[in-house]
């Protein structure tokens, strides 16, 4: 069971109002994209839902919990977040790195035992990554680090997966990849799943529900059709798209057109 | 590269280590002015804990070797250990903390302020009798603590401590205590105290008997004992602070524990021995490349081949130009300062600005 509910929460950072009273439920088994431009919230709406930040007001409640009183731990047991990208300044193993998702779970003063050796063993197995366990997860290539940190958010167990633009600098085949992966997580493992998301015509491919941030203010909230129309792009991002259908899955898709050909 | 240990080859490695260090005591204890023989030493040890009853050969008792190795040469091998080993994992705390592999008590400053700290203790007018020589450890520790969190703090920058921005701060912090502890100790007027904070500004593990150890010793052991309990989440840290946040570590609790923990070894090694250089930098570097960078085995590991490296520095120092010493941090120096210049030629490109 996870829900997660955002009532009124606004957050500035050091002074500079960055989201205003963002009201906003997430029901278990959902995949939510926030999308937005540069600067609209997106990263900080993560750290907020993940519990690293605080709300400067409002409340985030986390199965009815409010998220500020958890200890972080108990929190970690339940969300986990991949994040941009991590940097690693020691030589640790894919598997080291992947065994660190079980950090929330040890008691205090012990190692791993069996049960979170074979958590690590089934992240490993369900990302697909078990040729690369005993390489170094600094010399892995950019998507396979991506996948080597799934694998490690997948060992805390999540109800909740957090991404924040968790694609933004892989290759279109590790993007696509990526993303494939996290909709079997949310698929078969049920994990619900909210992701900060770049690109709009992957967030329209993956995601059920999207949630257009415009300066820190929830825009729209709803299906990719609701979401992802000509007006909307032209107010948030002030961009003018044709808006058609994607070929295969029959999802809103975006098209560009570079201004100096318009009429 | 090297394959990793399984979780029981952990265990032997870790008594190998062990082992190297004890072998490191012996032949230090044997050679000295007088030398012993480290036969006999084994021997006399067996015969005392009531293993066997060796004879001894016949200079144990004409040339009073027992005295030598009970009173001078044993307290001074262990104090160099003791020493070693709390630079070492010191410097594994302050390096998985920081996420910075450069990161050694001596160059972030940590060591100058036990340096004051003490400086400030032995000048206060206060009894020894009274205070044993539990006051200059006490008073070492909060200098220590307060030079690692003026030079953390001077050394963030946007959440983040950067190579350079700490070692400037690391040597600006170094330096000005260490002026300050001179000047301290030339104004308090008390006799002896500038020649004491001269030999301990280059080191010395010229201890008098069993005093010091008995009261820094289980304050050493117990630190690394007790960083041992850290050393998972210590893991999590590499992933950066948020990253540790995110694994469900209470990320600023952590860090004052770690920090206050680094300090605590660092000053119980100063009280024994002053500033002994680049120990804490050489030696976990040395163990991350053979072992890898799991702190489970890394810090352990790190602890007893640090005091097996101060052990046989020592030995070093003080023969080589017999009858004559040289300072121990002299030593440490010689071979730590290249192999710290290597490792930031070797990282240029993170501190490149």
């Amino acid at each position: 069971m996870i829900n997660l509910s955002l009532n009124q929460v606004s957050f500035s950072y050091s002074g500079t109002p960055v989201l205003h009273h963002i009201e906003l439920a997430v029901e278990e088994g959902e995949m939510v994209a926030l999308l937005g431009p540069n600067g609209s919230g997106k990263t900080t709406l993560i750290k907020l839902m993940s519990g690293v930040l605080k709300p400067s007001q409002g409340e985030i409640n986390l199965d009815g919990s409010v998220l500020g009183r958890m200890k972080r731990r108990e929190v970690a047991q339940r969300v986990a977040v991949v994040p941009q990208q991590f940097s690693m300044p020691f030589a640790f193993t894919l598997r080291e790195v992947v065994l660190l998702g079980r950090t929330p779970f040890l008691k205090a003063f012990s190692d791993e035992g069996e049960r979170d050796r074979r958590v690590v063993e089934q992240a490993i197995a369900l990302i697909g990554i078990e040729e690369l366990e005993q390489r170094f997860f600094n010399e892995l290539s950019g998507g396979e680090r991506q996948k080597a940190i799934l694998a490690m958010a997948l060992a805390q167990e999540p109800k909740l997966l957090l991404l924040d633009e968790p694609t933004a600098h892989l290759d279109i085949n590790h993007q696509v990849e990526i993303l494939d992966l996290v909709k079997s997580l949310n698929r078969e493992q049920g994990i619900t799943v909210i992701g900060a998301m770049h690109d709009l015509n992957l967030a329209a491919l993956y995601f059920g529900r999207l949630i257009l941030l415009k300066e820190g203010r929830i825009f729209v909230d709803g299906t990719p059709e609701q979401v992802l129309t000509e007006d909307t792009i032209k107010e948030v991002f002030s961009a003018s798209v044709q808006v058609t259908q994607h070929p295969v899955t029959k999802s809103p898709h975006i098209t560009i057109t570079p201004s100096a050909r318009q009429a | 590269m090297f394959a990793r240990l399984k979780q029981n080859h952990r265990l032997l490695v870790l008594v190998a280590l062990g082992a190297v260090l004890l072998f490191c005591l012996l032949i230090s204890a044997a050679f000295g002015a007088e030398s012993i023989s480290p036969l006999d030493i084994v021997k006399m040890t067996l015969n005392k804990i009531g293993l066997a009853d060796f004879s001894l050969s016949p200079a144990w008792e004409e040339r009073n070797h027992e005295a030598i190795l009970l009173m001078i040469r044993l307290p001074r091998v262990v104090a160099g250990a003791l020493v070693g080993a709390a630079l070492a994992a010191a410097g594994v705390l302050f390096q998985g903390l920081l996420r910075n592999p450069m990161a050694d008590p001596y160059i972030i400053g940590t060591s100058a302020g036990a340096l004051f700290g003490a400086t400030i203790a032995m000048m206060l007018p206060v009894s020894f009798a009274l205070w044993g020589f539990g006051l200059v450890p006490i008073a070492a520790f909060i200098g220590a603590l307060g030079a690692v969190l003026v030079v953390y703090n001077l050394a963030r920058v946007g959440g983040k401590t950067p190579v350079v921005s700490m070692l400037l701060a690391g040597f600006a912090v170094s330096s000005l205590l260490a002026a300050v502890s001179f000047l301290t100790a030339n104004l308090s007027g008390k006799e002896g105290l500038m020649e004491t904070v001269w030999t301990f500004l280059w080191g010395s593990i010229a201890v008098s008997g069993w005093n010091q150890i008995i009261i820094i010793g289980p304050l050493i052991v117990g630190g690394i004992v007790l960083a041992r309990f850290f050393a998972f989440r210590l893991n999590a840290f590499s992933l950066g602070e948020e990253g540790a946040a995110y694994l469900g570590i209470n990320v600023e609790r952590e860090k004052l524990l770690v920090l206050g923990l680094g300090s605590l070894l660092t000053a119980g090694a100063v009280s024994i021995s002053g500033l002994v250089g680049f120990v804490g930098l050489v030696v976990p570097h040395a163990m991350r490349l053979v072992l890898g960078p799991d702190h489970r085995l890394l810090l352990p590991a790190a602890a007893l081949s640090g005091g097996a490296f101060v052990v046989i520095a020592d030995l070093f120092a003080r023969t080589v130009l017999a009858p004559r010493e040289i300072q121990i941090g002299i030593l440490t120096a010689l071979i730590g300062a290249p192999f710290f210049i290597y490792l930031l030629r070797r990282t240029r490109r993170e501190y490149a600005f």
